[in-house]
């Protein structure tokens, strides 16, 4: 039954993949979307066969809550809000990989399996948190919720020492056999106020390419827990829109004029390190 | 590295109107973290375990749903205007 579950996930990945090539060309594009979306309905349903997998009942309802959500924002928003909504769900996906390392850390299986997988979780988790926060501001800004450019007193200072504070309490957790849930929390709520320090002093006109950003890194993250759950659907589809968002995110940059620095400026080139 | 080779390549040669879909289609893929969050809370005991976990395949489904959706859209009114 493994082995079937394994199959499958690779042609999710694969159908990804193929997906993705489809959508990059005007004329094929239409059909790519489906493609991905046969694969990911593939590797949903064989998610169900995994091993002794409980609390079955609530994953149905987590999924219906948060398709039924999805699914009636998605189809009501204005063609014009489109980037602000890619910006929401992106966010959710980065929220979804911290609450995977989260819940690793917490239940102490990650680090069970040594400060290897452990280490990889830690940094899932944090790029997740940060993409979640990040993305949640940029949505906010795009919807008209928050006009201005805001930044903190200090802003470059704080956002590297928050940085420094993360590697400092990540690698603790990496490293101890059984970390505590006090820095587990500390931890997670310094990477979601990163995120959020991060994001608000960049314009709205500059928002696309942060979103794009953010879904490269969402797509590390995904890739990193994926690592962790030795899920090798998550580790090709989070690392092919690693790579893909990335360098979509430099030709989107280079689209409007603007480098990468240019657009980011302040600290965020420390994180991008860490990531 | 294969998979990051294959990103590279997908994305090199990419005109700039479909840079937008694109991001919102490789938003979409990343929502396989629904696949993890699935597992994670299959296997979750205490109860702060399953509450993360929870949220974390609910967000998750909204990020493969909701991209979707929003993808397609984008790209139907892609294929109309274009066509």
């Amino acid at each position: 039954m493994s082995f079937l579950i394994q199959a499958s996930y690779f042609v999710a990945a694969v159908l990804f993949i193929l997906g993705l090539k489809r959508m990059a060309s005007p004329k094929t594009a239409v059909s790519g979307i489906k493609w991905a979306g046969i694969g990911m309905v593939l590797a949903v349903l064989a998610t169900f066969f995994y091993p002794d997998l409980h609390n079955v009942g609530l994953i149905v309802t987590a999924i219906v809550i948060g398709s039924a959500a999805a699914w009636i924002s998605g189809k009501k928003v204005e063609m014009t809000d489109m980037p602000q909504m890619v910006a929401l769900y992106n966010g959710m996906g980065g929220g979804a990989a911290g609450a995977i390392s989260a819940v690793e850390l917490y239940s102490g299986n990650a680090t069970a399996h040594g400060s290897g997988l452990a280490s990889l979780a830690v940094i899932g988790g944090v790029i997740g948190a940060v993409s979640l926060s990040g993305s949640c501001i940029a949505y906010a800004k795009l919807q008209g919720l928050m006009k201005k450019a805001w930044s903190a007193p200090m802003h470059q200072g704080l956002n590297a020492l928050m940085v420094i504070l993360l590697f400092g309490i990540g690698l603790a957790l990496a490293t101890s056999v059984e970390p505590g849930p006090f820095w587990i929390t500390v931890f997670f709520l310094i990477a979601l106020v990163l995120g959020i320090f991060m994001t608000t002093p960049i314009g709205g006109a500059d928002m696309p390419v942060v979103i794009s950003l953010y879904n490269a890194l969402t797509g590390l993250a995904v890739a990193f827990e994926g690592f962790v759950l030795g899920n090798a659907a998550m580790i090709i589809a989070g690392t092919v829109v690693g790579a893909a968002g990335s360098l979509l995110t430099l030709l989107m940059a280079k689209a409007m004029n603007r480098s990468l620095a240019n657009v980011l400026f302040s600290g965020f080139g420390a994180s991008d390190e860490a990531a | 590295m294969l998979a990051a080779f294959t990103g590279y390549e997908i994305i090199g040669k990419v005109p700039a109107i479909l840079h937008t879909p694109l991001m919102s289609g490789s938003n979409f893929v990343h929502g396989i973290v629904l696949v993890g969050a699935m597992v994670a809370l299959g296997h979750a005991d205490t109860i702060l375990e399953q509450v993360i976990g929870f949220v974390g395949v609910a967000l998750a489904a909204g990020n493969a749903v909701g991209g979707y959706v929003v993808t397609e859209r984008m790209l139907e009114m892609f294929k109309s205007s274009k066509d």
